[in-house]
């Protein structure tokens, strides 16, 4: 019943999707976190930034971004990331396309897990004289992180599953495998179903219990 | 407590080398309440001054532009001779000076006691580590909390935790500490353990601010009380001629509220 299998190398399919998802999540984390700063500065400059960003980017299919990366900034502008081949091209332009987008995610969570930090704590620090950066940095946003890591978690997953859409660009990542072989085994066409399915639960499901977890050992307590 | 000495009159605002902090003509607004109204307050070295008066009156408000974490709309603050600068560089240096201690502690939640001391040392006054974890220690233990240091905020009793706040502020060696309603927040057996430290700060010699309910501190501890009311400082005087003696009617009709029970 699996013979078919054989054929296929399913494991380097999945290895593309997690190493789509472990840029994309670092780049997105740190891009995201960079948002929530710029919305919570004191310059007006920054904020109506990142204000601009989210709105566009947030409210924009993911599937005109990842496309518009690889005809628009490839094969446009002409621009490679440092890629050699067309397909480590591709891997690059999917993993910037993937970060854009979901920083705004993770903005839009980090600043809600803001809102949640007594201003107090901000006054405080202040007080002592430390400045915007050590305010936000030492003392703002570990307290946000801690609050806000059940929808980081959301956001993670969400990307590991969106990583599919960088088949439209050609990655060979689980998702165009599967295209290939519900084209070619078009008779067990729900057992390739269920395998690419089975194939994310696995990806998914730890995450989401390891960070329910983290999220309850780390919160701060008031 | 009555035995205080009261070595400074209440006067005017005159400028003299030893004043440390100095309201010229402040007015704030909340949207259309003017909660400060042409207030005029000097703040000499070693004194100990207590802002009074009912809530909503601004007291607290005066308190917090002190260290402009309230900005004011127009009038002069200096402190040491150094008008308040713009948010930035400077503002922060300056605020490293002034010692602040709030209603609802506020101390960093993430982090642990001593860790909260040595905080702005650190950070701020780039003191090395273990200088800054001895004096952190020592100060943990002056406010009679040594015990807690390696304790998260929300281990301990809200005395403690503002005591600990204390320490904090003192960690800065600032020029002059802000009290804003420091035992408000407080089960009233664990007042007296942070009025306590507030008693023995002040006979040290610390430059004072307070704002406060607390009327037998007031009587004990000041050079001078302040009164307000509605935005204005109503009456300023010496805490034995304050209490005994007011010449107001509103500070008068405050006092008889209560002090009769």
């Amino acid at each position: 019943m699996f013979d078919f299998l054989e054929d296929y190398d399913v494991w380097e399919a999945f290895w593309v999707t997690i190493q789509l998802t472990l840029y994309s999540a670092i780049g997105s984390l740190i891009w995201g976190t960079v948002l929530a700063a710029m919305r919570v500065s004191p310059v007006p400059v920054m904020r109506a930034f990142g204000t601009l960003y989210i709105n566009t980017v947030r409210n924009t299919p993911l599937t005109v971004i990842i496309v518009a990366t690889s005809l628009g900034l490839y094969q446009t502008m002409g621009i490679e990331l440092g890629g050699g081949d067309s397909k480590e091209i591709g891997f690059r332009l999917a993993v910037l396309g993937l970060i854009a987008y979901h920083a705004s995610f993770v903005c839009e969570s980090l600043r809600s897990g803001i809102n949640t930090v007594p201003v107090g704590q901000a006054e405080a620090a202040r007080a002592l004289g430390l400045n915007f950066l050590q305010v936000l940095t030492l003392i703002v946003l570990p307290q946000a992180f801690r609050s806000v890591v059940a929808p980081l978690a959301n956001v993670l997953i969400a990307l590991t599953k969106n990583t599919t859409v960088a088949s439209a660009i050609g990655v060979s990542e689980a998702a165009l495998l599967m295209k290939e072989m519900i084209e070619i085994e078009s008779d067990v066409i729900f057992l390739v179903f269920a395998i690419f399915a089975l194939g994310f639960v696995l990806l998914t499901l730890p995450v989401g219990m390891l960070l329910g977890w983290v999220s309850k050992r780390v919160a701060v307590k008031r | 407590m009555s035995n205080v000495s009261v070595t400074k009159d209440a006067g005017g605002p005159e400028s003299a080398p030893s004043d440390l902090v100095v309201l010229n003509n402040v007015n704030k607004h909340f949207g259309a309440l003017h909660v400060l109204q042409d207030i005029d307050l000097t703040i000499a070295s070693g004194e100990v001054v207590v802002v009074i008066g009912p809530s909503g009156s601004g007291k607290s408000t005066l308190c917090r532009t002190i260290n402009r974490l309230e900005t004011i709309d127009s009038g002069h603050i200096a402190i040491d001779e150094k008008p308040l600068p713009e948010e930035g560089k400077e503002l922060a240096q300056l605020r490293a000076d002034v010692g602040m201690v709030f209603q609802s502690f506020n101390l960093f939640a993430h982090k642990t006691v001593l860790e909260n001391v040595m905080l702005g040392q650190l950070k701020v006054r780039r003191t090395p580590k273990q200088e800054a974890q001895d004096k952190a220690q020592a100060l943990l233990d002056r406010v009679g909390v040594a015990n807690q240091a390696h304790k998260y905020p929300a281990q301990l009793s809200g005395g403690q935790q503002q005591r600990v706040a204390i320490a904090r502020a003192l960690a800065m060696d600032p020029k002059v500490m802000l009290f804003d309603e420091p035992t408000s927040a407080l089960d009233p057996e664990m007042i007296n353990e942070v009025l306590e430290v507030m008693q023995q700060l002040a006979r040290d010699g610390m430059t004072m601010v307070v704002v406060t309910h607390e009327m037998g501190f007031a009587r004990s501890a000041a050079n001078r009380v302040v009164f307000m009311s509605d935005g204005r400082i109503v009456e300023e005087a010496a805490p034995e001629q304050f209490f005994n003696n007011p010449r107001s009617d509103r500070a008068k009709d405050f006092l008889s509220k209560i002090l009769q029970h």
